[in-house]
């Protein structure tokens, strides 16, 4: 770079000796520094020797809509939803923390291999879901399902992904938890963590490649994958190539077991986003008018080539996957139990569905029970439902199948045929 | 990262265009550069889908040239420069082909493509199969491969066994010019996410390039290994700079009466794996020839599935391996040049299979 900078070198030039002042020579530089250096940020010299301290600095403010108890602070930002919307967000969330509630237990028992709760999140995905449009593209990181199911995933989908049977749109080829779906704009989920991110700013590239197109990416993350290169790599990519996306994260105060407090020293996850030139909002995660608020507003910002970054404030009430288990560094338990009881999204909003009548115990008691049997119900079909056929291990590693796996295929084939009844096959489906 | 080779790269550069031209007057030649760039500008033009990303590949046209006026040509948005992040603008390339573009994103050289390993091996590779085949992934990722020259260990390796290791990819190494052509023409119209290697020292070299190679509809297929030169003796299996010791080895073993058969291999996934068969069922000797590492690379797969195969009857002598020294590129010249395999390697290894003195 410096050679190449050199050889173009201007300061030999008369320009330069030309400016006869001081003032000139530093408005020439301010100037320059500004448009080429600093975003045409306003350039200015100081004489004050002062490094700047970033805990003195004043953390960026949390945005809400309602109190701890869901009244309206200011009444102008009630985003004014309407029975019909507000029972949809309601029945939503609480679907999602039945179904949550149900698939735990399963993997406990033994009959799905994996699974991750969304316990104490509910608001942030079906807040953020609802404000975007369903043609919006989604890439969520592993714990927002709150955003598929608001797109209308059906339970049984949901159901047959974790127990990878023949009726999965992945064909058991991606471990529980790890939907995706084409129709709903929910890119397949990527283990390794923060990769979505990138990807996701490569997806924008291509919407704004199409211009007027109305859509916009929105990617979600938590704040421990804030951590990992990728999620540098994204914020500079999206802020340099003026992408039409937003940046989703949910920090709920947990990476596994590493807390917020050891994860980062600045401020957040907001405090990071002017740095990268994306514009930002600190929102309160439980607050579910909040979300949806800030999520409308950021998607607003982002159809015009400007990447927002949202910090949703929340508590991962759950464990974070059934391989872990929290008691052993949430040692104050009440501190947890303080927060489902205080400030549990879900609880926030039915406050308001109650005070405008559209909701109440007896039908809160009906939807439980139903939703409770659809799941069990659809649980119940998803464990019958035959696997795929075996010649599925081959399909999908190209898009056609290479002559070395056609080899392979019809050695498991005639491997079958004499050893067959070692074998579960009547678990899978004949071709 | 920022590589010492963007000021070693401007250098070849330089050099190879000047080499270029002068063979470019004569009509019949074509060097790997300008192949490179011809099938660039081809596919730019066909399929508007098709864009070119990586570091300095625009204005600066590339560290090594390849893009070398496409951005005059195309513009910002088919020729694009992405901020310093391996991870980063490979992520990017992986999210733009999920989203329908045919992203050919280049690594200034394959050395960095490491820290975008993730991207490749985990997103890439492995998405269609895990979305059962919902989800494509159409990418070239593309750069020079290989050792260079004077560069040491972290910008001298060849990484064709670590991407021809992993199901997903397909990995493409081409050797000369009509090759560098058809096979990059052929990868960015394929639905698969393809490792395109090629080879820094390569570059500047001139190849016959025939009036079909210079059509627009010049496609060679992925998957197809080629016998460059056909004998009876002996079966030298090689691919992209390798090929360069074993015609030279070819040459020199005609001139004592062994005619060795040479195989360039093209493609090492999907692996052309019966024309080498066929062959060792000829000659009865097979000798493998690669600037890799030799421990699980390229030669050992070669030998590991002649040995399980039919063709292991046939054999008799057992099949030798010439490639690179177990050690990092070490900078020093003559250390250098110990520590890659030459011409001289691989005649006296045939000679050794074939028992003469």
């Amino acid at each position: 770079m410096l050679s190449r900078l050199s050889r173009r070198s201007p300061f030999n030039t008369s320009i330069f000796r030309s400016f006869a002042t001081a003032r000139e020579r530093d408005e020439f530089r301010l100037q320059e520094y500004s448009q080429k250096y600093l975003g045409y940020r306003k350039a200015v010299f100081t004489e004050k020797l002062e490094i700047i301290d970033s805990s003195k600095a004043e953390a960026v403010p949390i945005y809400r809509v309602t109190d701890g108890l869901g009244n309206f602070i200011d009444s102008s930002q009630d985003p004014k939803f309407g029975k019909e919307m507000s029972v949809k967000i309601y029945e939503t969330m609480t679907q999602l923390n039945i179904m949550d509630r149900i698939l735990y237990d399963s993997q406990r028992q033994g009959r799905i291999s994996f699974y991750m709760t969304n316990f104490g999140e509910e608001g942030n995905h079906v807040g953020s879901a609802a404000a975007l449009k369903n043609s919006d593209l989604v890439y969520g990181q592993y714990r927002e399902v709150g955003v598929l199911m608001w797109r209308g995933f059906p339970l049984e989908q949901f159901m047959h992904q974790c127990y990878g049977n023949s009726m999965d749109i992945g064909k058991g080829k991606q471990m529980p938890v790890h939907y995706g779906s084409k129709e709903h704009n929910f890119v397949t989920i990527s283990s390794p963590l923060t990769t979505q991110l990138p990807q996701a700013v490569g997806s924008a590239y291509a919407f704004k490649r199409q211009p007027n197109n109305d859509r916009v990416v929105c990617v979600y993350f938590g704040d421990g994958a804030a951590s990992e290169g990728d999620a540098h790599a994204a914020f500079n990519f999206a802020a340099t190539l003026d992408c039409p996306i937003i940046f989703f994260c949910r920090n709920n105060g947990y990476a596994i077991s590493t807390p917020t407090s050891e994860q980062y020293a600045g401020d957040g996850i907001a405090g990071k986003g002017p740095g990268y030139g994306l514009h930002t909002i600190r929102v309160d995660g439980n607050d579910l008018f909040a979300v949806y608020n800030a999520t409308q507003e950021a998607r607003r910002v982002a159809l015009t080539n400007k990447p927002v970054l949202i910090e949703a404030m929340t508590y991962r009430l759950g464990h974070h996957s059934t391989s872990d288990d929290s008691t052993a560094y949430r040692l104050d338990f009440k501190k947890v139990q303080t927060w489902g009881d205080k400030d549990h999204p879900i609880e926030r909003f039915k406050t308001y569905l109650v005070e405008k009548n559209w909701w109440d115990d007896e039908k809160e008691k009906a939807w439980q029970k139903e939703v409770r049997k659809r799941v069990l119900k659809a649980f119940g079909d998803a464990e019958k439902t035959k696997l795929a056929h075996f010649h599925e291990l081959f399909e999908g590693v190209y898009d056609q199948v290479p002559e070395l796996l056609k080899r392979q295929r019809d050695e498991l084939d005639n491997h079958l045929k004499e050893y067959g009844e070692h074998y579960p096959l009547d678990r899978c489906l004949r071709k | 990262m920022r590589p010492v080779s963007v000021i070693f790269g401007r250098f070849l550069g330089r050099c190879s265009s000047l080499q270029a031209s002068r063979q470019l007057a004569t009509g019949s030649t074509c060097t790997i550069r300008d192949a490179l760039n011809q099938a660039l500008d081809e596919e730019i033009r066909r399929d508007p889908n098709v864009f070119l990303m990586g570091e300095e590949v625009a204005q600066y046209d590339g560290a090594y040239k390849v893009s070398k006026g496409l951005w005059k040509k195309h513009g910002d948005s088919r020729i694009w420069d992405t901020p310093i992040t391996e991870m980063g603008f490979a992520g990017i390339a992986v999210g733009a082909a999920f989203a329908g573009l045919r992203p050919v994103c280049e690594f200034m050289t394959f050395n960095f493509s490491m820290q975008a390993i993730d991207q490749i091996i985990n997103s890439a590779a492995k998405t269609y199969y895990m979305s059962a085949g919902k989800v494509t992934c159409p990418i070239v990722f593309r750069g020079p491969n290989g050792a260079a020259a004077g560069v040491a260990a972290q910008h001298s390796q060849d990484f064709s066994a670590w991407f021809a290791h992993c199901p997903g990819l397909k990995v493409v190494t081409p050797y000369n010019a009509e090759e560098a052509k058809g096979l990059l023409k052929a990868s960015i119209r394929d639905d698969n996410p393809v490792v395109f290697l090629e080879n820094e020292i390569l570059y500047g070299q001139p190849f016959p390039f025939s009036d079909e190679a210079k059509s627009e509809d010049f496609v060679l297929p992925i998957g197809k290994a080629h016998v460059e030169r056909v004998g009876k003796h002996v079966t030298i299996v090689t691919y992209s700079r390798g090929m360069e010791f074993s015609l030279e080895a070819a040459k020199e073993l005609a001139s004592i009466g062994v005619e060795a058969e040479v195989i360039n291999l093209r493609t090492l996934r999907p692996f052309d794996f019966e024309t080498i068969k066929k062959s060792i069922m000829k000659t009865n000797h097979l000798v493998t020839v690669e600037t890799g590492w030799p421990f699980a690379g390229i030669g050992a797969e070669i030998i590991a599935q002649v040995i399980e195969s039919e063709a292991f009857d046939y054999l008799d002598a057992p099949p030798y391996r010439v490639t690179g020294v177990d050690v990092p590129m070490p900078y020093t010249q003559t250390l250098e040049a110990a520590a890659l395999p030459t011409t001289a390697h691989v005649v006296k290894t045939v000679k050794k299979s074939l028992h003469i003195q």
